[in-house]
């Protein structure tokens, strides 16, 4: 998007909920700044128009949700609709956690890049955030 | 959806749109030219903000200090911007820009824009765009811009050229860190904070650090234009915690702000911030333009560098002769 096109991809690592479990989003945080992007981590307990706000503030390429309050049908379409209404729609949307098939279904129909599971391997995400932002660029 | 126009930008920008100022903010910290043009264009000149850098070891507590301070200048109906520096990764270039999760309770707020930024490679407890970030966000309306470096050592005195008013922080049990940054850090606090004042050693640091700068340890007396004639370091204690102390930082930069405009030392400080910010424009295009102009040349002196072949002054030196020879010698290299 940009025409310096040196610049490094920005990833704003989010917990949405109120589950406290954040080492998943610690470990993903970790690999992407490995992997040589700039991480914004927000902490626990953000609400959705928390993260939005910080991705506006922030800039970012990438919005990594971690969910595993099981709340992911009512908090990450809710991101979504306040990245559209920021006018952010072009950034790309990863949600972490523990999400039935069906709901990964649903939530990719309403614009979630991708949704990964326990146990994906984090050069697997690295790899896919890469492509994606890589292909709007 | 389409690209905005530089003019649109622009537009949006003076209109208080927050993605306008976050995206020259990008701009500026990639060495985009756009970042320029934009304050060109919003005419984005003089500062009127008051600069406020916030320097202190790893861990005395800056950003929960940095939250609460802005909380503390919103209730004076101050807008406010946020610059929180963390370190690059020397290996990978990443960053873990981690200072948001203790910035809670400033971040909800509309009238105060956090922004996080990697160090990129920089020494000296900043970002390259620092400076370009006080100026876009005191162009944007920030009444106040808050700067929070790297936890920073006793080298670290960069932010000094950048800001108006300097606050040094420090935690309880520091003892020997205090004894260490007497001659560093130390001489360029205009206010000096003993942050995490609800644990046990804080009066001790205060007593301690009262003096120090009784010895003089403060800013020299002499060949400083921009200390402020009569101004005595006050030495606070602060919690971020129970907020113990926070009013009385505000005061103290407030204060600061009035001393430093009636006495020459402000004018001097920003003559002295003008110039930091020409060196480190002038250094950056400096590397640009050697990157174009012998960019094998660099890829490897970087090797060299890593593999501790090489000192970073004599590749350096190497590199700027080669460029000046390949300008002379003809070969394409456009001045930007």
């Amino acid at each position: 998007m940009d025409a310096a096109g040196t610049r490094p991809i920005r990833v704003i690592v989010a917990k949405v909920g109120l589950d406290g479990h954040d080492r998943g989003a610690k470990v993903v945080a970790r690999a992407f700044r490995d992997a040589g992007m700039e991480v914004v981590y927000t902490g626990l307990h953000r609400t959705p128009e928390e993260v939005v706000e910080a991705a506006v503030q922030e800039d970012v390429d990438v919005v990594g949700l971690s969910v595993l309050s099981g709340a992911h049908m009512t908090l990450v379409p809710r991101v979504l609709q306040l990245l559209r209404e920021r006018g952010l729609e072009d950034v790309l949307v990863v949600v972490g956690g523990i999400v039935p098939e069906e709901d990964a279904q649903a939530l990719r129909r309403m614009g979630v890049a991708e949704v990964f599971g326990p146990g994906t391997e984090t050069q697997a995400l690295v790899r896919f955030v890469r492509q994606h932002v890589g292909a709007r660029a | 959806m389409a690209e905005r126009t530089l003019e649109e930008w622009a537009a949006a920008f003076r209109a208080g749109d927050r993605r306008a100022l976050a995206r020259a903010l990008t701009w500026a910290e990639a060495g985009d030219g756009r970042a320029q043009r934009l304050l060109a264009l919003v005419g984005g000149g003089g500062r009127r903000a008051h600069a406020v850098g916030v320097t202190g070891s790893p861990g005395v507590g800056k950003s929960s200090l940095v939250d609460r301070l802005a909380v503390a200048l919103r209730r004076r109906g101050r807008t406010v911007g946020v610059v929180a520096v963390d370190p690059s990764s020397p290996f990978s270039g990443g960053a873990i820009l981690g200072d948001r999760v203790r910035m809670a309770e400033a971040a909800l707020d509309s009238g105060v824009f956090v922004r996080s930024l990697a160090t990129r490679g920089r020494m000296g407890g900043l970002s390259a765009a620092t400076g370009d970030a006080i100026r876009l966000m005191d162009a944007f309306g920030k009444d106040a811009v808050v700067v929070e470096t790297v936890g920073a050592g006793q080298a670290e005195v960069d932010v000094m050229g950048l800001v108006d008013s300097v606050v040094v922080v420090l935690a309880p049990g520091l003892g020997d860190d205090v004894q260490a940054i007497k001659a560093g850090i130390l001489e360029i606090a205009d206010v000096l904070v003993v942050n995490k004042a609800d644990r046990p050693g804080a009066d001790l640091a205060v007593r301690e650090l009262r003096q120090m700068l009784l010895l003089g340890g403060g800013r020299p007396e002499e060949a400083d234009a921009g200390r402020v004639p009569g101004w005595e370091v006050p030495v606070l204690r602060t919690s971020a915690t129970t907020g113990e102390g926070v009013e009385e930082l505000a005061d103290a930069l407030d204060r600061h702000r009035q001393a430093l405009a009636a006495s020459g030392a402000g004018a001097a400080r920003r003559l002295r911030a003008a110039e930091g910010a020409l060196a480190d424009a002038l250094a950056r295009t400096a590397v640009a333009e050697v990157r174009r102009a012998a960019p094998t040349m660099w890829e490897e002196a970087v090797r060299r560098l890593a593999d501790g072949e090489a000192s970073p002054a004599a590749a350096a030196h190497e590199l700027w002769a080669a460029a000046r020879g390949a300008r002379s010698g003809g070969r394409a290299w456009t001045s930007p």
